[in-house]
């Protein structure tokens, strides 16, 4: 690459507000247990897309905005976000090598992983009210979206030459 | 290309993060980072309303003249019933202070009253909450009562700049003191984290029966005293066990209601709220 500088941070951001958007906006009550965890699924694609620059920290800080967004208690999705992201950095390498079944089992994995700690810090503060296994259902939605979420932003990346 | 070492971050991440639950849970003092991002967050949450309040103003638009003036007429007719019952409320309240003042007690004031509508409603299944568009911004402190036309609705656990967070009665972390308006049998009312109530720890021989109407009693200075709550739906009386199994059914449309009156209770100044009676309800 002639240009190797970072560039695209801010498209970044906006990818990410946009999946903000999408985990907050109204839906069917039944449809609520199959929502997707938007904004790990892009943070995943820019750790896996970008490692040098998107990492830990990043995670941890759109995990905080994610606390803010759905009123949840400071640093629960932070720290899921933050583990994501961590587990993502250790096996990028390997990600882009798999073949499509075996990143959305990784993803599947990932996100039952998050949503797992993130419901036992709600469960330690007494806001959890259906067993765990529910989280299944966003996991298993995520992993199937997994494709798509992947394709829109390959198409953001190369049409804003994200670095 | 590679990151430098990403286990010192993830430790740092993981030490700030516990310490920001700890302090979200025990103290007062992460708020202000709460609201400084709520400036953020919220901006998210009005657009996410936007197509809801674009189709209103649609619909709105694009009603025909005859059914405006009809519901006008309708108001009109709704405001002057409204406004006898007003009339007879002022007289009772006079004559309410009267005889709280020979009961050397003290007077309840007009609680102070706002509008807000609501812009979210939270995506966890776990949690019962409500995103609403007025914030500290405009006088929205944490802890104050939420109603619709109905009856009430909930109460501000979290004051956004902009944008507040309003914990529902039918969570399942949530109780209040509510009484019987028909006798003024006194029980703890809490949420089901479904659509019902249950009334928690009633005596088998208390007199509640169905279709009674409970309202807030004002113990626990959260809630305003005297405001519908909840109806009662179904009683069980089980051989064997202690208490009663009540449910009922709150008054107010929490699935319909779109905009949502905030109050103010001025009879007694609300005592300095932490975290964790927040999160607990009443």
């Amino acid at each position: 690459m002639v240009n190797d500088r970072p560039a695209g941070t801010g498209v970044i951001i906006v990818t990410l507000l946009i999946a903000a958007l999408l985990e907050v906006i109204p839906m069917p009550d039944s449809l609520d247990w199959v929502r997707p965890e938007w904004m790990l699924l892009v943070l995943v694609y820019w750790v896996l897309e970008v490692p040098g620059r998107i990492g830990v920290l990043w995670g941890f800080f759109v995990g905080l905005y994610h606390d803010v967004l759905v009123g949840t208690t400071l640093g629960q999705w932070g720290l899921s976000y933050a583990l994501g992201a961590f587990v993502m950095l250790a096996a990028y390498k390997r990600m882009r090598v798999f073949t499509l079944i075996q990143q959305c089992a990784v993803i599947f994995l990932l996100v039952g992983t998050v949503s797992l700690l993130a419901y036992l810090v709600q469960e330690s503060v007494g806001r959890t009210l259906y067993p765990p296994y529910t989280i299944l259902y966003a996991s298993l939605s995520s992993a199937v979206l997994w494709r798509p979420v992947c394709a829109l932003l390959r198409w953001v990346q190369l049409r804003f030459l994200v670095r | 290309m590679a990151p430098a070492n990403p286990s010192y971050r993830l430790l740092i991440a993981l030490v700030l993060a516990i310490i920001m639950m700890v302090l979200d849970q025990r103290t007062p003092w992460a708020t202000p980072l709460r609201h400084a991002l709520g400036y953020l967050t919220a901006p998210i949450h009005y657009l996410a309303h936007l197509p809801v309040d674009s189709g209103e103003w649609l619909t709105e638009q694009a009603q025909s003249r005859d059914s405006l003036q009809e519901e006008n007429r309708r108001l009109k007719r709704q405001a002057l019933i409204l406004e006898q019952k007003v009339q007879r409320l002022a007289v009772l309240e006079a004559e309410n202070v009267r005889l709280r003042e020979l009961l050397n007690s003290s007077a309840e004031l007009d609680a102070n009253v706002l509008v807000a509508e609501i812009i979210g409603v939270d995506p966890d299944p776990n949690r019962q909450e409500l995103v609403i568009n007025k914030g500290t911004g405009d006088q929205v402190v944490r802890g104050q009562a939420v109603l619709d036309a109905q009856g009430l609705i909930g109460q501000v656990v979290d004051a956004g700049p902009l944008s507040s967070q309003v914990l529902l009665i039918t969570d399942a972390s949530h109780a209040m003191s509510v009484q019987v308006n028909r006798n003024g049998v006194r029980a703890v009312l809490a949420g089901s984290g479904q659509t019902g109530l249950k009334l928690l720890y009633v005596p088998d021989t208390a007199d509640i029966e169905e279709g009674d109407l409970l309202v807030s009693t004002g113990l626990g200075q959260r809630y305003p005293r005297g405001y519908p709550v909840a109806r009662v739906t179904d009683i069980r009386h089980q051989s064997g066990a202690a208490f009663a199994d009540i449910t009922a059914q709150p008054t107010a449309r929490l699935d319909r209601a779109s905009h949502v009156l905030l109050v103010q209770s001025t009879e007694a100044p609300l005592a300095p709220v932490t975290g964790k009676e927040a999160s607990d309800g009443e």
